[in-house]
Parts: C-alpha cells; sequence; structure tokens
C-alpha cells in the first residue's frame, strides 16, 4: 500500500474496488428478498416487451414487412442504455460519501460502478428478450452479428460518457438532475429509436445524424434487419463524441473531487 | 512511516475560503504513538481524514509507505442500509483481505451476536465504533488512525481495545485525536497540539497537555 504504487498495482485495486462496489451495490439496490438481482433486467425487460405489444397491438407503424418486435426491442434497449447510464450517474456520491473514507474507493470507481452494472443490465435485457422472441418465433435472428454488436459498444460508450459528464455536474447543481430527467423526454425524439433515418424526407435524413445516438441506433437496426432496411449511420462521428464526452467527464471528476464534503 | 509535509486545507464557506490547516508538517514512524489535542473546530478531524488519504490537501504533500486504516470515527466509513455483514464483507473486499478469516475475530470482538446481521442505521454509536475497531484490526494495519471514538464505549470495551491495539499490537502505529488531554496522555509516547489549524509539535506528553491548557481558545 505504499504511495507510489505501479500500474499493475494501482489496476488491480482499481479492479479490486470496482469488484466491491459491483456486490455492494446490487445489495443495496435489489436486495436479497424475492428476485433480488433479477430485478437487474427484468425491470427493463418487462418495459420493453410491455412497449413491444403495445405496437403490435394498436398496428402504429409505418412499414408492414418489418417486424415490429425487433424494432420496439432494438429501439428502447439502447434508451434504457444511454437513459439509465446517465441518470444513475446524477447523485451517485450523496448515498456513497461515506465509503469514500476508504482510501481506494475514489469518486471514478462509483461512476463506474454504476455505469457498469447499467450497461450489464442493459445488455442481458437486450439479450435475454432477443433469444425469447425468437424462440417464440416473434423475431428473426439478426442478420450482421457484427454491425448489431458494434453499434450495441458505440451505444455503449457513448452512454458511459454521457454518465461521466452528467454525475460530476450534479455535484455543482442538484437541479441538474432535474433536468436531465426533464430532457431525457426531450432527447427521446431525436434519438433514433422511434424511427429510422429511411423514413424521414432526404433533406432532413442528414440532420438527424448530428444526433449521436442516432447513428448507434441505425448500427443496431441495421445489423437486426440486414439487406431489408436501409441504415444510415456514422460510426467515426458516434465515437469522437464518445471520446469528446469522456474526456470532458474526466476533466471534471478532480473538480467535483474538491466539491464532496464528507460527513 | 507517514510524512506530512506543508500541508494545508482551505474549505470554500458562506462566508469564503477558510483555512482550516496551515502548513502542518509532521512524520509518524512504526510503533509511534500521537496523539493530537485540539478544540472543537481547530481542524483535527480534517487533518486525520487528510492522514487517511479520504481528502485531498490543498497544498503540500502527505506520504504513506505503511498501510494505514481508514479514520475510525463516529460516522462514515460504513454503508448505513448495509448489514454490519454486508459492510463488512465490503471493506475487506476494497482492502483485499478474505473476510471469511476477518469473521470469527469480528464477531467475538465486536460483541455485536445477531446485531451484526442488522443494518448498521440500527447502531447506536457505541455498537458502530466496536464494528470499526474489529474491522480494522482484523484487517491488521501498520498504523491505526482513530478520531475520538475512544469517548464511545464502555470500560470493557476500552480495555479489550487496549490489550489488542497497545498490548498485543505494540510495533504498530497509531495517531490518535481528541479535545480531551488525557485521553492522550493514557494512550500516546508524544503529542502535538492543534491551535487554529497551526499544529505545534512536542516531545513529550506532558508539555503539550500544558501548552494544550494554558492556550487561548
Amino acid at each position: 500500500m505504499s504511495q507510489p504504487a505501479g500500474f499493475s498495482r494501482s489496476l488491480q485495486i482499481q479492479f479490486r474496488v470496482i469488484g466491491a462496489l459491483l456486490m455492494r451495490e446490487i445489495i443495496t439496490r435489489y436486495g436479497r428478498d424475492n428476485l433480488g438481482f433479477l430485478w437487474l433486467f427484468l425491470e427493463p425487460m418487462i418495459f420493453t416487451a410491455g412497449v413491444a405489444a403495445v405496437w403490435s397491438v394498436t398496428r402504429n407503424f409505418h412499414t408492414s414487412n418489418l417486424s415490429i418486435i425487433a424494432f420496439a426491442v432494438t429501439g428502447y434497449s439502447a434508451v434504457l442504455l444511454w437513459r439509465n447510464c446517465a441518470s444513475r450517474c446524477c447523485m451517485a456520491i450523496p448515498p456513497n460519501v461515506g465509503l469514500l473514507y476508504h482510501r481506494n474507493v475514489r469518486v471514478l470507481d462509483l461512476f463506474l460502478t454504476r455505469i457498469l452494472l447499467e450497461i450489464a443490465a442493459a445488455t442481458a435485457s437486450f439479450a435475454t428478450l432477443s433469444v425469447l422472441f425468437t424462440a417464440l418465433g416473434l423475431m428473426e435472428r439478426p442478420k450482421d452479428m457484427e454491425l448489431l454488436l458494434s453499434g450495441w459498444l458505440l451505444l455503449s460508450w457513448f452512454s458511459c460518457s454521457l454518465g461521466l459528464v452528467l454525475g460530476p455536474l450534479t455535484t455543482y447543481a442538484e437541479v441538474i438532475e432535474r433536468l436531465w430527467h426533464t430532457l431525457t423526454y426531450l432527447i427521446l425524439p431525436f434519438s433514433g429509436s422511434l424511427f429510422l433515418v429511411e423514413w424521414l424526407p432526404p433533406s432532413v435524413q442528414q440532420y438527424a445524424l448530428y444526433s449521436p445516438m442516432v447513428s448507434g441506433v441505425e448500427m443496431l437496426r441495421g445489423g437486426y434487419y440486414g439487406s431489408a432496411v436501409h441504415a444510415h449511420y456514422d460510426a467515426a462521428y458516434l465515437a469522437i463524441c464518445s471520446a469528446t464526452l469522456t474526456l470532458i467527464g474526466l476533466c471534471l471528476i478532480p473538480v467535483a473531487v474538491r466539491r464532496v464534503e464528507m460527513e | 512511516m507517514i510524512v506530512v509535509h506543508g500541508v494545508t486545507k482551505v474549505y470554500g464557506t458562506r462566508q469564503g475560503p477558510r483555512r482550516v490547516l496551515d502548513d502542518v508538517s509532521l512524520t509518524v514512524r512504526k510503533g509511534e504513538r500521537l496523539g493530537i489535542i485540539g478544540r472543537n473546530g481547530s481542524g483535527k478531524s480534517t487533518l486525520i481524514r487528510l492522514l487517511g488519504g479520504a481528502e485531498l490537501p490543498t497544498q503540500g504533500r502527505i506520504t504513506r509507505d505503511m498501510s494505514v486504516s481508514w479514520p475510525l470515527a463516529f460516522g462514515g466509513a460504513f454503508q448505513a442500509y448495509l448489514t454490519g455483514m454486508d459492510n463488512l464483507r465490503f471493506v475487506c473486499r476494497v482492502y483485499g483481505v478474505d473476510y471469511k478469516q476477518a469473521i470469527p475475530f469480528v464477531e467475538e470482538f465486536s460483541e455485536l451476536g445477531s446485531y451484526l446481521r442488522e443494518p448498521v442505521r440500527h447502531y447506536s454509536s457505541g455498537m458502530r465504533a466496536r464494528l470499526a475497531f474489529a474491522l480494522s484490526i482484523a484487517i491488521e494495519f501498520d498504523c491505526f488512525l482513530i478520531d475520538e471514538v475512544t469517548a464511545v464505549g464502555d470500560s470493557r470495551f476500552h480495555d479489550r481495545c487496549r490489550a489488542e491495539l497497545f498490548e498485543k499490537r505494540k510495533d504498530r502505529a497509531l495517531i490518535l485525536v481528541s479535545h480531551d488531554a488525557n485521553t492522550i496522555s493514557a494512550n500516546c509516547d508524544h503529542a502535538a497540539v492543534l491551535v487554529n489549524g497551526k499544529l505545534h509539535a512536542f516531545d513529550g506528553v506532558k508539555e503539550a497537555q500544558e501548552f494544550y491548557l494554558s492556550a487561548p481558545a
């Protein structure tokens, strides 16, 4: 535990601390009773399944030859990913401030733990729902797995970077958290989950891609439907946005740390 | 050894920046028992949080080449909604200690009985202190940081702490912070006095005690 620890030693401590925080977070959030940590993905699963059901019953859908269920599963899994990563990072510090008494537990670890948990939950929900609906014959198998996974990975990185920016910001003003919840509903129509870029008028299509999430969701849908749709996406743009936000977040954290008050 | 070199800590308050610690330097070697005496608000708890590394100094440097406990204090360090046992697992994992090996000692020393399986928020401050001491002794740190905790707990707990910390672990370092000069003289071999963020070091506990009692508030 000497101070100038080497890189591999520091990495080892980092993994140890995040592992301990993950176990603790699962217990505090989901408890030991009932279905326990199963809620981690049951909750998003019920949500996605409900939306898919409503959409398929109301037939409120643009083109009849695409699977509505698959459209709902891909779209809402993406929303759950970025929305939950960001909102769980808001106010991640106050309930955990006592744990910062342990020197190796750093503010960044608190954010990373919550982000990892949310990515794991959204991924588990996405995978379980896809397998379930495919087995039931409601969805076909994805046509281009590579594109689908690349889209999901990029969206995960974007969600992580969003959390890393919003988390430290809430230490400046708690109002950011409330603002974010409202913003979520405003962002939703621009996130690409509710439409395909192809459906938009050609003059609008290029502007839709300015919203980074749109590229990610298009990659998911392109990977899922294959040649049945024409996916419009810019993976490099999504990666650049995520990298920029990650960098901003990492710069904000040391400033936010100084504002953290111990009990 | 812990070396504190020219450490200053400034907090932003509603009345503007407040200098809580002002150019503090000290050194603690293995086996040393240092007492820090100070009145309420003199910066004692801040100093011990910096020593533990929970907060970072505004200026100056702290180096540790031995393992240092977290500040054993009334609050903090535990998650109130988790049980004592869950907190034990968490803290052991954080410090890379096998929690299964720590359980017997913690059960025996803390004397919490079935309370160990209750959420920590139901604990009295004495019970929290017992859990904190038991855990930190089980983890076997080289240096223990203690913030006024000796003020809580009954004489039986004090005797047991003395046996475990002062007799069985004579080779460990200890930094004890208190407003009570008698607590310091009973447990430490030298002392320093904190007055308005400035640290005054003394070789003997007696001189520190005299200085503290004669110092203006």
